[in-house]
């Protein structure tokens, strides 16, 4: 009642409920503090990650008939990242006549 | 060439901090885990083969010794899992640095050992003297069987260390040999082949990890139950 006389209207969705980007920026400090996020999504604690891990599981990996692709994205991601992280060492090795 | 050579074996770091962390975590996240009885196919086949090695390990030990399938089952399978994934191209692998290795190992020894002492102490302790030995040889049977004891950890970390390094290094010597001789040709065919040969014998890494729990094995079972 005061949030109306205040000129805000209620929401009809409960704040638990609310992604990040639905929360408005007045409730933004109670959204982070009621965050019950750790048991969401499907299989609920032994997604080390939360939604991220579920989602990217769901999709690529648990489908009805299964094949390797769905892991060997994450391996060739695994790969990029490596040489990513090694590119300062491997700048020198390029194939040219004098090094 | 010769800086080049080790810098694949440096602590990964982004932008100066250290994620090794996240490097030897990460291995966790292709073991997918569900609560139902019948799942997609890739759980199939993790259960079946945890199911296999889990049955050919704890077949030897006493229900006591049992107790331990957890511990031994998630270190063959983050050892298995780290040394192939270190078989990708630029790719770090943990178990090649000896701090890791002797972190699995000595803890590991000394829980067996210290198991071993507290509950059979005269078994434990019979195992420094083999049955009929001449009696002039006693008590350097015995100093030498106190040295193998204590030897156990540092080989168990030191040989994964060592065999994981070599193959890689082994890997690099040989790519860059045969990058540099792909201009001159003819030994080029050779050397290649030599590489797809030792790599499919670097596969066998997960042989070594067979070798590393298997010997963990027969230690806990050595102190544990007989």
């Amino acid at each position: 009642m005061a949030s109306v006389i205040r000129g805000e209207c209620p929401s009809p969705v409960p704040l638990k409920e609310k992604r990040l980007l639905d929360v408005r920026i007045a409730e933004l400090p109670s959204w982070v503090l009621m965050r019950d996020f750790t048991p969401t999504g499907i299989a609920a604690l032994p997604a080390p990650f939360g939604r991220g891990y579920d989602r990217y599981y769901n999709k690529y990996v648990n489908v009805g008939e299964e094949s390797v692709a769905g892991v060997s994205m994450v391996l060739a991601a695994c790969v990029g990242f490596s040489y990513c992280l090694s590119y300062k060492e491997l700048q020198h090795e390029r194939l040219r006549k004098y090094h | 060439m010769n800086e080049n050579l080790f810098t694949s074996f440096s602590t990964p770091t982004l932008m100066g901090l250290p994620i090794i962390i996240m490097i030897i975590a990460f291995p966790a996240l292709l073991y997918p885990t569900s609560n139902r009885l019948i799942s997609n196919r890739i759980r199939t086949l993790q259960q079946y083969l945890i199911n296999l090695i889990l049955k050919q390990m704890m077949a030897i030990h006493s229900p006591k010794g049992r107790t331990w399938s957890l511990m031994l089952m998630s270190l063959i399978i983050f050892i298995a899992s780290t040394n192939l994934l270190g078989l990708l191209p630029h790719t770090f692998t943990p178990t090649t640095q000896l701090s890791i290795n002797l972190g699995l190992a000595i803890p590991l020894w000394a829980g067996a050992v210290i198991l071993g002492f507290r509950y059979k102490f005269k078994t434990s302790v019979s195992h420094f003297l083999p049955q009929g030995t001449p009696i002039l040889l006693i008590p350097m049977l015995i100093i030498i069987e106190t040295i193998s004891l204590f030897i156990q950890p540092m080989a168990l970390a030191v040989r994964l260390t060592a065999n994981i390094t070599a193959g890689h290094l082994l890997m690099h010597l040989i790519g860059a040999a045969t990058l540099a001789l792909f201009s001159i040709s003819t030994s080029t065919a050779l050397i290649t082949f030599i590489i797809l040969l030792l790599l499919t014998i670097l596969e066998f890494a997960v042989a070594l990890i067979q070798a590393y729990v298997f010997t963990l094995l027969v230690s806990l079972y050595l102190h544990d139950n007989t």
